[in-house]
């Protein structure tokens, strides 16, 4: 019974997602479709009616009792509502940005926006780096090795028993523990390691590259209709034809290839290092790594639990029947374990992906500046509380509904069709 | 030698046979054991190095009381300087606690513990006895305080909505009735159901020893309390007045006879889990006060402690819910056909049912709320995780954060591994008793 797993399996975990069912009342079902109200208390129906009136009534009074007061308080205080704010000037200072910013011109939307796109570069990152390494570590923990079976179990235990935001402050105190930027750890002469953050070397980019991408998304397409056209031959003669020699040229030959004939640009911009600090090339700085790093050890930690329930949910007899039909140890788990795993994994993974887009907003802790870190300096700076803090909520409101929807979306496809 | 011979060489039990399966069992296995274990003996012996061979346990102080701590300077990066510990413990225990009073957050503490330790037992949350004149007197002692809350409250109503300046001739026979009351009330609580009894009784004692102006104890404002109690009444008083919210909402939720309940059970629970518990924080500390008709102030704790409450029952909802779900139709069914009433099918029937099938999940959902209280960080509150900070404020000791970091995290762990294994212990004697 579906119900049952519940108490056992991770989909309750916080944030779990639960398909509706029917409410068990008779009522509902057994009524007769057009049964007149009595107005009498022992009408359950009326009951309904009255008691609906008293609680929306009691909650649109407490309501508008706050309205009132706030509005009262806002008044008193001299501070206008609405958000004209957003077009003035800010002022704010943003040390990292994925768009160009003036403190001096630019306006408090625009440093808004430049938050939402720095939480946005952490959560996508963050998922990706997190769904990888959790699967890592729960393989392991299914490991037919002792050693490595017990080491993740100990990483699992302990990292999900810290709070993330000591986790955030202990990364970052380390990196701003490091060497300043003239004693900076090195790697080669191109990669330093200092308290200001990671530099890296910069790839000087070109026309060239741009259309090898351009030839890797087409590549890409390429593959997934060459497979497709496998699958429809596999269907109709039984004979497989290869993907793989197919996929790799033109996944990686062709944009190999449309780069080589452009010349084959590839310079890099090095990191020096002048006075204090260093010039050029790309760099991480500490809080984006500090606050990535403790979003993706901690959500790992969840992940590989997830990931390990999923697989170990799968009956042994149905590998062993693949086998038995004689297909190879590659294609049992792709064609029929992890399929089954997913129906496990996705809804439990998807309140993991949500928690840490939420938990992001700890950046606020150790000044990576997010959208919450900029909303609460600009509500620091005009006032405007309310509205500071309703975009903050919007933000992560739709945040969250456009990965719930997505989720929701590849899990319906993935879903098992009932006959 | 013949395979037979190797054969009958190879114990198929024993140390040798545990290790060959375990450890040595293929050419991969064995190349994962001899990388981790490398890696294994050398962070281990670094650790062991830095955290007790080569740590530094005291430092001597100046005439004036000030630490004087180039020992732990000179050992820094070979070994720990657990010194800090030794010096602020009490700060990042206690907080700002008046120092000679400071025994009372401490038994607070162990209060809390015990009153753990004792939820873990079963037998504890049977009911008590059913007598009836132990009923009346409850309600006889919950009346009581009603009464006298609902006086205040109206003469709160005529003072700020109107204006008007009543006083009360009754106040102080009032104030007895209440006493009296809740004494009745706890004593008919604890008599009908203990555990929750028990839990009234305990939280009240707690409130009592920490602010204080009772049976001689000195008047602690909340501005003082920090630490770990802070942490614990944070996520105790959240969970205690979360849980039975949550239920609410939960029902509300799956009601199929009140549409308008339902959607704002819905609107609310999706509101909450949508945003991050930052957000509601941050309304409960800037939003709030701009709520409150002017002259009202309430203190911080009080803000923080019910953004907690209203965030954790929009998570408990969702558990409790689960467990609605996942019990039969039947079960329903019958109690309507009995012609129980829709508060006793859920009281007796549907939510003591429901309620056990989800302690496993609802235990997670603790852990994680515990660990969340530390947000309370970006606020300004004082608990454990803030008065580490604070701890590490001072210049002496500034730059021995891991230190301080690893001691928080050990208590943390502590909290949180004995919940997580009472939450296991839970599931598997669950699912023993489903297998059968």
């Amino acid at each position: 019974m579906a119900g049952l797993d519940l108490a056992t399996s991770g989909p309750l975990e916080r944030g779990g997602r639960v398909k509706p069912d029917h409410d068990g009342s008779l009522s509902a079902a057994r009524q007769a479709p057009k049964r007149r109200i009595r107005l009498s208390w022992s009408d359950p129906a009326f009951r309904a009616i009255v008691w609906q009136i008293v609680i929306v009534g009691v909650v649109l009074a407490i309501g508008w009792y706050l309205f009132s007061n706030t509005n009262r308080n806002l008044s008193a205080r001299r501070i206008a509502t609405g958000f004209g704010f957003l077009d003035r000037v800010a002022g704010i200072p943003i040390g990292e940005s994925l768009i160009p910013y003036n403190p001096a011109e630019d306006t408090y939307g625009r440093a808004l926006w430049i938050g939402v796109l720095n939480t946005l570069k952490v959560a996508v990152i963050g998922v990706v780096l997190a769904t990888l390494l959790g699967t890592l570590i729960g393989i392991g923990r299914l490991s037919s090795n002792w050693l490595m079976a017990k080491l993740t179990a100990f990483y699992v235990e302990t990292i999900r028993d810290i709070p993330l935001l000591l986790q955030l402050l202990f990364w970052y105190t380390m990196l701003q523990g490091l060497p300043a930027p003239k004693q900076s750890w090195r790697i080669g002469d191109a990669i330093f390691l200092s308290n200001r953050g990671i530099r890296v070397p910069y790839l000087v980019w070109e026309s060239a590259h741009t259309w090898a991408f351009y030839g890797f998304v087409a590549g890409v397409i390429g593959t997934y209709l060459w497979n497709r056209h496998a699958n429809a031959t596999q269907e109709r003669t039984g004979v497989r034809p290869a993907v793989w020699p197919v996929g790799l040229a033109a996944m990686l030959g062709l944009p190999l290839a449309i780069w080589g004939v452009m010349g084959a640009p590839l310079a890099w911009e090095l990191p020096v290092l002048r006075g204090f600090n260093f010039q050029g090339g790309g760099t991480v700085s500490p809080e984006y790594f500090a606050l990535l790093a403790g979003l993706v050890l901690y959500t790992a930690g969840y992940i590989a639990e997830i990931v390990r329930s999923g697989i170990q949910a799968i009956a042994v007899g149905q590998w062993e029947a693949a086998g038995a039909l004689g297909l190879r140890r590659g294609a049992i788990l792709r064609h029929i374990v992890l399929p089954q795993a997913l129906r496990v994994i996705i809804p439990p993974m998807t309140s993991q992906y949500l928690n840490l887009t939420k938990n992001s907003s700890l950046a606020v802790a150790i000044g990576f500046q997010d959208v919450v870190s900029i909303a609460n300096t600009t509500l620091n700076q005009t006032g405007q509380a309310v509205e500071g803090i309703a975009v903050i909520m919007a933000v992560y409101l739709t945040i969250s509904l456009s990965i719930s929807l997505f989720m929701n979306w590849y899990n319906a496809r993935i879903a098992l069709v009932g006959r | 030698m013949s395979d037979a011979a190797i054969a009958r060489k190879i114990p198929s039990i024993g140390a040798v046979a545990w290790l060959r399966a375990n450890l040595f069992g293929s050419w991969m296995s064995t190349a994962i054991t001899l990388a981790l274990g490398y890696v294994i003996l050398r962070v281990g012996i670094a650790f062991v190095d830095w955290a007790f061979v080569n740590a530094v346990w005291h430092v001597p102080y100046s005439k004036t009381g000030i630490a004087e701590t180039a020992v732990c300077q000179n050992a820094k990066g070979s070994g720990a300087c657990w010194a800090i510990i030794a010096d602020k413990y009490r700060l990042i225990l206690f907080g700002r606690f008046p120092y000679d009073e400071q025994w009372r957050p401490a038994i607070v503490i162990i209060l809390f513990v015990a009153l753990f330790a004792l939820s873990t037992i079963r037998s504890v949350w049977r009911k008590g006895t059913t007598a009836v004149w132990v009923q009346r007197v409850a309600l006889a002692g919950a009346g009581l305080i009603v009464l006298d809350n609902a006086v205040d409250l109206l003469l709160t109503i005529a003072q700020v909505g109107f204006g008007l300046h009543i006083s009360n001739p009754l106040g102080p026979l009032l104030g007895t009735l209440n006493t009296i009351g809740k004494c009745g009330f706890v004593f008919g609580l604890l008599l009908l159901w203990p555990a929750i009894g028990v839990w009234v009784a305990t939280l009240a004692v707690i409130f009592i020893l920490m602010s204080g102006g009772i049976a001689g104890l000195s008047v602690v404002p909340v501005d003082y309390w920090g630490g770990l109690p802070i942490t614990l009444i944070l996520a105790t008083f959240g969970l205690a007045f979360a849980f039975p919210l949550a239920i609410l909402v939960a029902l509300g939720r799956r009601s199929t006879q009140m549409p308008a309940v339902k959607t704002l059970c819905v609107v609310y629970v999706e509101l909450i889990r949508g945003v991050p518990l930052i957000s509601v924080l941050f309304m409960a500390s800037v939003m709030f006060p701009l709520f409150m008709p002017p002259g009202i102030n309430i203190d911080k704790l009080l803000r923080a402690q019910i953004a907690v409450i209203l965030f954790a029952a929009a998570y408990l909802a969702e558990v409790v819910r689960g467990g609605l779900q996942a019990l039969p139709k039947g079960q329903t069914e019958a109690a309507d056909a009995l012609g129980l009433t829709y508060w006793q099918k859920t009281g007796f029937i549907i939510l003591p049912q429901a309620l056990r099938l989800v302690i496993p999940p609802l235990v997670n959902t603790f852990i994680g709320f515990f660990k969340d209280t530390s947000l309370v960080l970006i606020i300004g509150i004082f608990d454990l995780l803030t008065m580490g900070k604070v701890a590490l404020s001072d210049p002496p000791w500034q730059s021995f954060s891991t230190e301080v970091y690893v001691f928080l995290a050990f208590i943390y762990i502590l909290f949180c591994y004995g919940m997580s294994r009472y939450s296991r212990g839970l599931e598997r004697e669950l699912n023993n008793a489903r297998g059968r």
